[in-house]
């Protein structure tokens, strides 16, 4: 025995794409005429990377390539990473739902899986008979369920509704019973994936601390997966960062959530939410000047646009959000300037200045939301994601880490100017 | 630190490589709650919001007499063996809907669990045992039923009941239907996952099937047919014949019948379990 709750070895999963037809049953036959031969599946490759904008050469993607890791007994694993990056599957073969294509995983101890709330309720049975079926389906025994149904029908605050059909509740009271019964299953390893996401904030916190204070007191080991870069940042104590199907960083929480906010943007110069083929955003021209502030100072944004139409009655509005992935700053620049035009072809840029913000040190991404006002609104741009600058700190009482960021949560209403330059 | 991966250092282990015959009944073991709560389950929600409610386990098998009664033995004049044709006609249903119904049931049992194993992990032979077992206690249920029918003719109808250790055959009869249920029925919900068309084909295969199982007739009656070599073929043929057997001590058992049934049950579930252990892994990749 050792003292590793979980050990992945060199593990990778293949996925196929498109449609599984009538093609498949003739490359069923082949692929098992080239192994009943003893040669290898001539269906997989391994190295081709998992990236969802390129459009790979084979028909199967390898949505985990390589994957290697430990982790210790206790200790609390965040997991973060863009959609696709490979995290939920992950989650899904370590709970058994499906089977790696190469590699090994050890395992010390009960290991119990949420991939969901309330997998398997019945909508039809009480509250009560889904509480057995639901907490049997995760793992518990019937007797375990007897023993803990009282605090689990108290925790979930449905006690007057405990023997009415689960049809019948409201999706909230839906939640809280699926949550508590999963907040009291204990086993010695618990995967979480993003079911955090719903159900009332207030509820959220009292689910989250019931699990943090259960896994100090009997050294439990969680992997936690999330969106939510702050519940990822209170919750757990080391991270890995999951790029296109590879661990890109794994370590202390606060440097891995560094290492993803700086890298979110690299690739793509930020995410395209909206993009109606009028207006191309092609960078910030000061972002050297911007990766390196001081607290304190004015911020001046450069953005560069080029517009592939005239354009006219345009607006533009940005947020900044911090490193958490809380909004700081949410600036609506129709209060503060009249409607901008471009004309087709030109290349312009437009200057906002933000009047002394006072960001705390860290670093910033940028959303920019750029539409046209007319009788109906129209979003001609939309890009999420964008780097926008590191603060740096000049004062000995501002010092950087997420601890700090967490009682710093407050919107700031700045002074700001915009012009077209 | 050593990173050779060596299973005996885990409590469990995940591979890539695949073993082809495993039955952890040990693992199956530790879930049997979970069982329970699944025929429960079964149980409870069937039925919710009817009227009748439950009858309707007994409704169905006594219709189903009727229709038989007036078509094959009214209209179409089928001698039945000896036994009273109610008590014929009945006792075939009653045996051949448990097995009907263990194989359709555990036929689907990866496409409509999907949303199911999609999400959390328990060992997946769990439903389908689940699913003989509310069939169980609802052939028992119906079973009961003939039994009443069978008193009643005993009683007011002449009918003399024949004791003998022939009755011991019914329990063993019942096995083998719930073995061959089950185990064409995985092999089934194993091949459905990639190719849906064989659950289109379950649906009206099975009533075609009926036709070729001595339910509505007896092999007896058959005897100097040229199609009796598709009847014999089919291994459920002697189990239905041997349920009536073993239930009136009338009409006649081929040993040689029975042990083919009997094999074909073993090699089905032994493929069966082959089937259900490759696709149970994978199988959320191509559902």
């Amino acid at each position: 025995m050792n003292n590793n709750a979980i050990s992945v070895y060199n593990v990778s999963k293949q996925y196929r794409l498109g449609i599984v037809g009538r093609k498949s049953l003739s490359q069923d036959l082949n692929r098992w005429w080239h192994t009943a031969r003893g040669k290898d599946d001539p269906y997989l490759k391994i190295g081709e990377e998992n990236d969802r904008s390129k459009k790979g050469t084979s028909e199967y993607v390898w949505a985990l390539n390589d994957i290697d890791f430990d982790v210790k007994k206790g200790e609390i694993v965040g997991i973060i990473g863009r959609n696709g990056a490979g995290k939920s599957t992950l989650l899904k073969i370590l709970s058994k739902v499906t089977m790696p294509t190469t590699g090994d995983i050890g395992i010390n101890g009960r290991l119990a899986s949420l991939l969901e709330v309330g997998t398997g309720f019945n909508p039809e049975l009480s509250g009560r008979d889904n509480i057995y079926l639901n907490g049997a389906i995760l793992g518990m025994t019937k007797k375990e369920i007897t023993r803990k149904l009282d605090e689990i029908i108290s925790f979930s605050g449905v006690e007057r509704y405990i023997d009415t059909p689960v049809k019948r509740y409201s999706s909230g009271m839906y939640v809280r019973l699926a949550f508590s019964v999963a907040a009291h299953l204990d086993p010695d390893i618990l995967i979480v994936d993003e079911v955090l996401a719903v159900g009332d904030f207030e509820f959220q916190k009292q689910c989250i601390k019931k699990m943090t204070e259960v896994s100090v007191q009997q050294n439990r080991t969680i992997l936690f997966v999330s969106h939510d870069l702050k519940a990822v940042s209170s919750f757990c104590k080391t991270g890995i960062y999951m790029k296109n199907g590879r661990i890109a960083y794994k370590g202390e929480i606060g440097e891995t959530l560094k290492k993803y906010t700086s890298d979110k943007g690299i690739s793509t110069g930020g995410t395209i939410n909206t993009d109606n083929g009028s207006m191309i955003f092609s960078g910030i021209a000061n972002a050297d000047e911007l990766s390196n502030l001081n607290m304190g100072t004015d911020i001046e944004i450069i953005t560069k646009l080029e517009a592939l139409k005239n354009l006219q009655n345009i607006f533009i509005d940005i947020a900044i959000y911090n490193e958490a992935g809380d909004m700081i700053i949410h600036l609506k620049t129709k209060y503060i300037s009249q409607a901008l035009s471009f004309t087709t072809g030109s290349g312009s840029s437009v200057s906002i200045n933000i009047d002394k913000p006072n960001l705390a040190p860290g670093s910033y991404l940028m959303t920019l939301y750029i539409y046209q006002e007319g009788i109906n609104k129209e979003v001609v741009l939309w890009v999420d994601d964008i780097p926008l600058c590191r603060i740096n700190s000049n004062n000995p009482f501002f010092t950087e880490g997420a601890n700090y960021l967490e009682e710093v949560r407050s919107f700031i209403y700045p002074k700001a100017t915009i012009k077209k330059l | 630190m050593n990173r050779e991966f060596n299973p005996a250092d885990w409590t469990e282990a995940i591979s890539s490589k695949k073993r082809t015959f495993t039955l952890n009944f040990a693992e199956v073991w530790k879930y049997k709650d979970l069982i329970f709560l699944f025929v429960k389950r079964d149980f409870a929600s069937q039925f919710k919001q009817t009227i009748l409610g439950p009858l309707w386990h007994i409704i169905q098998p006594v219709f189903t007499t009727i229709v038989f009664l007036i078509l094959f033995n009214r209209i179409a004049k089928i001698p039945t063996d000896e036994i009273p044709a109610t008590l014929f006609y009945m006792s075939g249903i009653t045996i051949w809907n448990y097995f009907s119904a263990c194989f359709i049931n555990t036929s689907s049992t990866f496409i409509t669990n999907a949303s199911i194993f999609g999400k959390v992990y328990f060992p997946r032979l769990v439903l389908p045992i689940s699913v003989i077992i509310s069939n169980m206690i609802r052939f028992s249920i119906q079973f009961g039923i003939l039994i009443l029918v069978m008193v009643y003719f005993a009683l007011f109808k002449n009918y003399h009941v024949i004791w003998g250790w022939h009755l011991l055959l019914i329990p063993v009869i019942c096995l083998l239907m719930a073995i061959i249920g089950l185990s064409t029925g995985i092999i089934i919900s194993s091949l459905t996952t990639k190719y849906r068309d064989l659950n289109v084909l379950v649906g009206f295969g099975i009533q075609l099937f009926m036709y070729i199982t001595p339910v509505a007739y007896s092999m007896n009656y058959l005897r100097n047919s040229k199609y009796i070599f598709w009847i014999k073929l089919n291994p459920l043929s002697s189990l239905i014949e041997g349920f009536r057997y073993a239930l009136f001590g009338k009409g006649y058992i081929e040993t040689a019948s029975f042990i083919y049934s009997i094999c074909f049950a073993a090699v089905a579930f032994f493929i069966g379990v082959l089937m259900f252990n490759k696709v149970e892994k994978s199988f959320m990749d191509t559902v």
